[in-house]
């Protein structure tokens, strides 16, 4: 009793209450979205919904386990989890089964579960437990290689998977890294990238090429202070160059062929309203067709006749957006940013180093998920296939979220305990 | 190496968390808030609007006898998507196709998209539906769509009651009511009251899904519309005196044109040889159009309003009239047919002479008729002959001749009157009397209608007016005819001298040497006139107007009888069949029926033509 009253006497409870809003929101909108032509409020669990519902009962057990397991457990047990996570992504690998073209579920029964989602959190608390040594300064060559090691190992396990959008993820940890003092050029040198990704395969490699050379040249020629340091510039130049051709290359021979179409759909480069581009484009029109206020609950014209693809899982924000409108939207990504800056507050007041750290991973790992998920459904970002935590239906996707936060919630609600 | 504290960077962080969150709002902002585009692609997407076909309005004649209703038939229509495996053999059989017939429909359909419906089989009778339909399930992606299709119950008034069919890229093009398919009428009253008929289009909107199935109304059907059925007609036609025209007519070429003097209705207008509507009508219309089309007695011509004859003795009351009403004869006025000076059109028949004008209408004199025309042409009270001409023109335009009545009479022609300067440019402008004597016995250059003839019968049964005539009696809903048909057209020609025409025609069955004497009735008294039309292509045709009773007319009404001869063989006897069939319901007179409706006059024709 007393142990119990002091756990949650210290759990933060406008996170608790924000992740509560998110489930009911989520699960109403895959209720909306998969009830079909049921009437009557019952509850089936042979449907999505009902399994949903179930889902969510099991993650708030999962949760409260959490909450009462002693909080030294995951620091202490980080790299058991870690190379525990490794070993079955290797698993999954050899013996997984194949869906819709990944090989990343492990099927036990009647229940799929994908580790992938679960290697989240435990690179997550790695990451964390080697950051939060001592004398480890991220901006040591060695400390770095070893950072990324850490990452980079699931990333290309869950890669070989052919599971991009799950491997994508891990670019997320940089903002960790860059919290813990990795350079901020690193975030000039990724906008750069990404401009210069785009532009590539919009304009194509030559003209970007001549582009940037014209412009080094310019700023030689017409500022003194540039030219002081000469030969960094040239360097970053050669770079660049090197960069766009080999973003042509990679574009051209390393990519899937629907992954390349994603990209040129996204960059308005292709229509193909009937391949490719489909998805978003139902996406875009369910989402367009919402209003200010909405069509109402399981009223949406396109949300419930079928036409958007996938519109429980990774279109879920389609059943808001056309349902709810741009006010039910708005509301949804008040409540992922009040989330992720709850995330940030909280681990800027931990003690310990491992929190802080894994506080950061928490908030980078669902900001990733956030952004390219709903940039996706808007026409913002290719279509990666990855849920919107919290919202879209599958059980494996919530339990990882919910472990992950709720991991860093009870580090949180420990944190007077820590010296 | 000292660890630096790079807290300050969690404001880095969170400005990019929201700096993204307001990316999307804007974003959202534009999708859901600014632009339209979207909210109409969704609507395009999610709902079909369904049009509601209404009934088209039934044909009722004078008695309210059903001639036009509508009758159900089926399209087999078929959704490529869903169809699954299924017995072709066993298919084809019960629809009574081939398997090339299948296989060609199925691939129109997928040809034209896998989820929207095609029409596979055309039009399927109830019966030919029957056994398919009882294992419908067998089939699936197979379904029966409900089309209206008009039935005849009589096969009568085919040339009148005009054809529903296929509207042309023309209709489409005219009227945007029209959508690709759809029916319209394309002749007759079909077509004049097709405004009346079709009704109003009902439509509804309902959301599909993504494979359109019907997921049920949008909005609880807040923008659904209904359809108004068309309203019914009911025609002046008298379906019985219809029917025993035809029976009449059958076997002859020409044409039957009865009248209601008092109002104008059409009580029967019959043109043989004729058709069964039923013929134009659904999967073998265009088929049977085409037979008919090249058939070599025209049975598609309506002969009754596009067949234009000389009219022969007939006219001979109207110059009588004029020459009253211009006061250059008088009913005592007598002309002999012996001497030179009626040499120019001699009278062919065997009559005592010189003749009154009542007598010389009813013997038919040419001699007489030739000396009131010369009389006319020549009359003092006019500057020159002329003015007399153009005098004597117009009162002949007053009687309806030279020009289309304009009610709901399909395919009318206008006949011709020659006007003055028809005959200015043709004689250069010298010609009198003489030189278009031809007039004055109704032959030359004048060409009337049938229905121009019985028009002339009833006008002399309403002693100088007539109404034009034209078939609608009343629209359901719509209790107001157009005015147009209701007015009254008088005729130049003081009343009172239409009781010598009337007394004249009177003795063409009483007189003793009445030309129609063979068919007087004592329980009714009748009235009319014989003319033979002088035909140059082979024997002449046989023309009869008539009017009953004398004194309360009921029924006015012209015969042609094509290649018949005498007025008085053919034209006549029917022209009083059909008065007695309308007054008394029934003809005691047997054996003139028989011989009238087994009279066969097309094999003559054909073998004189050979």
């Amino acid at each position: 009793m007393i142990r119990r009253e002091k756990i949650f006497g210290h759990l933060d409870w406008f996170s608790l209450l924000l992740y509560l809003s998110l489930l009911v929101y989520g699960w109403l909108s895959i209720y909306s979205a998969t009830a079909g032509e049921q009437t009557t409020l019952v509850i089936d669990l042979s449907q999505r919904y009902g399994k949903q519902l179930l889902w969510i009962g099991m993650a708030l057990l999962l949760a409260f386990t959490i909450l009462i397991i002693d909080a030294k457990f995951f620091s202490s047990f980080a790299y058991v989890f870690y190379f525990l996570m490794i070993f079955i992504l290797i698993g999954v690998l050899l013996f997984g089964k194949t869906v819709a073209g990944s090989k990343s579920w492990f099927e036990i029964g009647n229940f799929a579960i994908q580790p992938a989602e679960f290697a989240k959190f435990a690179t997550a608390l790695a990451l964390a437990k080697y950051l939060s040594k001592l004398n480890i300064d991220i901006r040591v060559l060695k400390n770095k290689l070893v950072a990324i090691t850490i990452l980079a190992v699931p990333a290309v396990l869950i890669l070989l998977q052919n599971d991009t959008g799950s491997a994508l993820v891990y670019f997320a940890f940089v903002l960790v890294l860059f919290r813990e003092g990795l350079s901020g050029l690193i975030i000039v040198a990724g906008v750069l990238m990404a401009v210069l990704f785009t532009t590539t395969i919009i304009w194509g490699e030559v003209y970007v090429s001549a582009v940037l050379v014209i412009l080094t040249v310019l700023g030689l020629l017409v500022n003194r202070r540039l030219r002081k340091i000469k030969m960094p510039v040239i360097a970053i130049l050669v770079l660049s160059i090197v960069f766009v051709f080999s973003v042509n290359y990679g574009f051209q021979h390393i990519l899937e062929p629907h992954q390349r179409i994603r990209i040129q759909v996204m960059l308005g480069l292709k229509k193909d309203i009937h391949g490719a581009g489909y998805n978003v484009n139902q996406a875009k029109i369910a989402i367009g067709s919402g209003g200010i206020n909405g069509k109402g609950f399981r009223k949406g014209m396109l949300t419930q006749n079928h036409f958007v693809p996938e519109q429980s899982t990774d279109f879920i924000f389609c059943t808001v957006g056309e349902e709810r409108g741009f006010l039910g939207s708005a509301l949804l990504i008040f409540l992922f940013l009040s989330l992720l800056i709850r995330i940030i507050i909280l681990a800027e007041r931990q003690r310990s180093a491992f929190s802080r750290i894994y506080g950061y991973g928490v908030a980078s790992i669902l900001f990733f998920h956030f952004t390219i998920n709903i940039a996706m459904t808007i026409g913002l970002a290719p279509v990666v296939g990855i849920p919107l935590p919290f919202f879209s239906y599958g059980g494996s996707s919530l339990w990882s979220f919910t472990i992950l936060l709720f991991i860093f919630l009870k580090q949180d609600a420990n944190r007077l305990n820590v010296l | 190496m000292y660890r630096k504290d790079f807290s300050s960077r969690k404001y880095v962080v969170i400005a990019m968390f929201v700096f993204i969150a307001m990316v999307f709002l804007a974003r959202l902002f534009y999708l859901q808030v600014i632009i339209n585009q979207y909210k109409l692609s969704a609507r395009n997407i999610a709902l079909r609007t369904i049009t509601e076909y209404p009934p088209r309005g039934r044909v009722y004649d004078r008695n309210h006898q059903l001639l036009v209703y509508n009758d159900a038939v089926y399209d087999l229509m078929v959704i490529p998507r869903q169809v699954k495996k299924l017995d072709t053999l066993k298919f084809c059989r019960l629809l009574q196709i081939d398997k090339v017939y299948f296989e060609r429909q199925m691939h129109h359909a997928k040809h034209y998209s896998y989820y929207k419906p095609s029409v596979f089989l055309k039009q399927l009778s109830k019966k030919e539906k029957g056994p398919v339909e009882e294992i419908m399930f067998e089939f699936p992606g197979f379904y029966f769509q409900t089309r209206m299709l008009r039935h005849y119950p009589y096969p009568i008034a085919a040339h009148l009651l005009g054809s529903v069919g296929e509207v042309s890229q023309r209709d489409l093009r005219r009227d945007p009511f029209y959508r690709q398919g759809d029916y319209i009428g394309k002749s007759g009253i079909e077509r004049y009251y097709e405004k009346v008929l079709r009704g109003t289009k009902g439509s509804r909107i309902v959301e599909v899904d993504v494979h359109n199935n019907i997921k049920g109304s949008f909005q609880n059907g807040r923008f659904d519309t209904l359809a108004v059925p068309g309203a019914d007609l009911s025609l002046s036609l008298d379906e019985k005196l219809q029917s025993y025209g035809e029976q009449l007519m059958q076997n002859k070429i020409g044409s039957i044109v009865a009248i209601d003097p008092e109002s104008g209705d059409i009580l029967a207008m019959v043109s043989s040889p004729n058709f069964d509507p039923n013929l134009l009508v659904g999967r073998q219309r265009s088929k049977n159009y085409i037979t008919l089309l090249h058939d070599s007695l025209k049975p598609l011509i309506n002969r009754a309003v596009s067949g234009t004859y000389p009219p022969g003795s007939t006219f001979k009351l109207v110059n009588a009239l004029i020459g009253l009403q211009e006061k250059v004869i008088t009913p005592q006025t007598s002309f002999t047919c012996q001497g030179t000076a009626s040499k120019p059109i001699a009278c062919s028949h065997n009559h005592i002479s010189p003749l009154q004008l009542e007598d010389a209408i009813s013997l038919s004199c040419n001699s007489y008729f030739w000396k009131t025309f010369q009389r006319i042409i020549n009359n003092p009270s006019f500057e020159n002959r002329h003015l007399a001409y153009e005098d004597w023109y117009n009162k002949v335009i007053s009687f309806g001749f030279g020009h289309r009545f304009n009610t709901d009479i399909p395919f009318e022609k206008p006949g011709n009157i020659p006007s003055r300067r028809y005959f200015d440019k043709l004689y250069r402008g010298s010609w009198n009397a003489l030189t278009v004597r031809s007039l004055s016995i109704g032959q030359g250059e004048i060409l009337v209608t049938p229905i121009q003839l019985a028009n002339l019968a009833a006008i002399i049964a309403n002693r100088g007016y007539y109404i034009a005539p034209h078939f609608l009696m009343k629209i359901s809903k719509d209790d107001t005819i157009t005015p147009c048909f209701k007015g009254i057209h008088k005729v130049d020609i003081e009343q009172s001298y239409f009781q010598i025409a009337v007394n004249s025609m009177k003795e063409v069955f009483d007189g003793n040497e009445g030309t129609a004497r063979f068919y007087k009735l004592d329980s009714l008294s009748q009235a009319g006139k014989t003319g033979t039309v002088q035909n140059p292509h082979g024997k002449d045709h046989s023309i009869f107007m008539a009017f009953a009773p004398v004194d309360h007319p009921k029924i006015a009404l012209a015969v042609v009888v094509e290649n018949a001869g005498f007025g008085s063989t053919w034209a006549a006897p029917i022209a009083s069949l059909m008065i007695e069939k309308y007054l008394c319901g029934y003809s005691k007179r047997k054996r003139l029926e028989k011989r009238i409706m087994e009279g066969d006059l097309i094999h003559h024709v054909n073998s004189k033509k050979k």
